[in-house]
């Protein structure tokens, strides 16, 4: 199929180690703890970000 | 008959204020922002794709191990020789209590290891004239006598550290022999081809190689290298770079536990750690199930109000 | 005179009528009671919803569209078209990284409800089959890993085997056989999640959106009564209401 060798490389390559960053016995990814730090950012912003008001203003 | 009640304001019908609300338009806009994040994310990182291990890199970089590994298979020394059901009976497997469903649900997916991981694998193909007679010369021995070399070469093996070449002389018998044809027969690629048809033309089953695999030490430091140990937080990683299964976060944490990782070699909690551990799992998910109706927990978000925040418009409405 | 669709909550047919025992009747009259087109596909909200905590449920759902999509082509081509093709492992990247997204979404919408007590006015079960959804989805997601017959598939096997071995599941689910794990990740346990999330979806259109805590009906409000011994807010309520709105 000639399709499939057309090539899409990542623009970002992610195939080597990653870092690990240790405290006593915690351990963790840099990626994990970027994934998990996002997601407390956007929970926090999602509950302090104005939400657009009706538009009727009722 | 009740007595007289008092309503729950929370379970009526609203009869207050409302907003507009497109449903089948917020649904629309969630798919096309949630298909070009996705798409963003594809392009920009790609996704994780180690390759396989093989017997043949097996047998090719760590040869030494392949054979060590191939005599403790002989010598019903390697951990699936003792593992227990589902494969075996060398042992019962582990137990909580009174709880052990491992050896009541007994064998159902029946492993020899000396037979199926190299004796068969020998016999399927045509060998060399010395490995040839070696295996004749094993399957004419007694059981007994079997379990005598094998076990006789692999201590001496485990006495040299794993180096072959410190292994001293004994009575070895065949042992020597089969386990070098094997490694041959790893190292050409073949091994691999037969224990993945195992004699049948279809075939699924991959359990045969994950154990042998997993009996040496090849796939395991792959996994220490790649930090996919399971009391390094493994369970949580990924291979390279890329994000792992951060949702895993708390099945993992037990593993880190001292308790589960004592060197005491008859320690409980240690052997029974993957029992244990599910056990606790599964009591703190029926826990997440049944949050509603647990005391205390169910009490936090009215203690730690952040409810007024995300509702914090609906409050100062009620104050004007 | 033909009976008429009655109304959310109206009495049913009259005693005897030929529609009142049909089976296709009393579905439908316990359908439309319980979800009426405007709750199934409302146009207006109370206007208490105005977070954008609101949305991760939705996006949840649009993220698990995007994995059955890519999930779908990665199925019509097999489990190891995406190692030699470029066009597979760009499938194969959309299909990791919905499901990344997926759980973030989940994980922030079950966050949102925990915040909200969510379970609150007899919503108990709504929260119970969204948790149910998120177990339903761990199984999908690491039958999803056992299977990219990889690296990474193999040490996933050779771990996960000894915990669900330890516990006599290993008797009946082979983390080890290919040809299984396929199937269920690819047929058996989507359904599972697809129906659960139907059902906690149907569950939300029904109770309608937790209000605030503290909320009081305005005026004209009909209270669904509770027994006495149970306190407000906080705690589930599992009476049926005695009428309707």
């Amino acid at each position: 199929m000639p399709w499939t060798s057309v090539p899409i490389a990542s623009v970002v390559n992610l195939d080597h180690p990653a870092h690990y960053l240790t405290w006593g016995w915690l351990s963790i990814s840099v990626p994990n703890l970027l994934v998990i730090l996002l997601m407390i950012a956007v929970f926090v912003l999602a509950v302090l970000l104005p939400f657009p008001k009706d538009r009727d203003g009722s | 008959m009740s007595a007289r009640k008092a309503a729950d304001p929370a379970a009526a019908e609203w009869t207050g204020p409302w907003r507009r609300y497109d449903i089948v338009k917020e649904g629309v806009v969630a798919i096309v922002v949630v298909a070009v994040l996705t798409l963003l994310l594809a392009m920009l990182f790609g996704s994780p794709d180690d390759k396989a291990l093989t017997f043949k890199g097996w047998a090719s970089s760590a040869k030494d191990d392949f054979y060590a590994t191939t005599v403790s298979e002989l010598a019903g020394t390697s951990d699936s020789a003792g593992y227990g059901p589902p494969y075996n009976n060398a042992s019962d497997g582990l137990y909580v209590g009174p709880l052990r469903p491992q050896k009541w649900f007994g064998v159902t997916h029946p492993v020899d290891p000396a037979t199926d991981f190299v004796i068969t694998p020998l016999q399927s193909q045509e060998q060399p004239a010395a490995v040839a007679a070696a295996l004749k010369t094993w399957l004419a021995a007694s059981a007994d006598q079997q379990t005598k070399w094998a076990t006789a070469l692999d201590d001496a093996i485990a006495k040299a550290n794993g180096d072959l070449s410190k292994v001293g002389s004994g009575d070895f018998g065949p042992v020597p022999t089969l386990a070098q044809g094997l490694t041959n027969m790893a190292a050409s690629g073949a091994l691999d081809g037969v224990l993945l048809s195992q004699g049948k033309f279809y075939q699924t089953d991959y359990t045969k190689q994950i154990l042998f695999l997993g009996d040496g030490s090849y796939l395991d430091d792959a996994a220490t290298a790649a930090h996919l140990q399971g009391n390094t937080w493994g369970m949580m990683n990924e291979t390279g770079s890329y994000p792992g299964q951060a949702w895993l976060w708390l099945y993992s944490f037990w593993y880190q536990l001292p308790k589960f990782n004592s060197s005491n070699p008859n320690d409980y909690l240690t052997n029974n750690a993957d029992a244990v551990i599910f056990y606790i799992m599964a009591i703190l998910s029926i826990g997440l199930l049944l949050l509603p109706f647990i005391p205390i927990i169910r009490s936090i978000p009215r203690w730690i109000p952040i409810h007024r925040l995300i509702w914090r418009d609906y409050y100062r409405s009620q104050r004007t | 005179m033909t009976a008429t669709l009655p109304a959310t909550g109206a009495p049913e047919t009259p005693e005897g009528g030929p529609e009142s025992r049909m089976w296709t009747a009393r579905l439908r009259r316990a359908w439309v009671s319980k979800l009426p087109p405007d709750k199934l596909l409302p146009d207006r909200q109370p206007a208490y919803v105005a977070s954008w905590i609101y949305v991760f449920g939705v996006l949840t759902i649009a993220a698990f569209l995007v994995v059955l999509a890519s999930g779908l082509v990665l199925a019509f081509t097999g489990p190891a078209w995406y190692h030699t093709s470029s066009l597979g492992h760009f499938t194969n990247s959309t299909h990791f990284w919905s499901v990344q997204l997926f759980f973030v979404f989940m994980v922030i919408h079950l966050w949102g409800k925990f915040w909200m007590a969510a379970w609150r006015g007899r919503r108990w079960l709504t929260w119970l089959t969204g948790g149910l959804c998120f177990l339903a989805s761990l199984a999908t997601a690491f039958t999803g890993y056992l299977i990219q017959t990889n690296f990474d598939s193999q040490w996933i096997s050779f771990e996960a085997k000894d915990g669900l071995n330890a516990v006599g599941i290993g008797a009946f689910f082979n983390v080890a056989n290919l040809g299984q794990t396929l199937l269920i990740h690819a047929c058996l346990l989507p359904l599972v999640v697809g129906v659960i999330t139907v059902w906690h979806v149907l569950l939300v259109r029904r109770r309608g959106v937790v209000p605030p805590m503290e909320a009081v009906p305005p005026h004209g409000a009909v209270p669904v009564a509770v027994p006495a011994a149970v306190a407000t807010s906080g705690e589930p309520t599992v009476t049926s209401e005695e009428s309707g709105s």
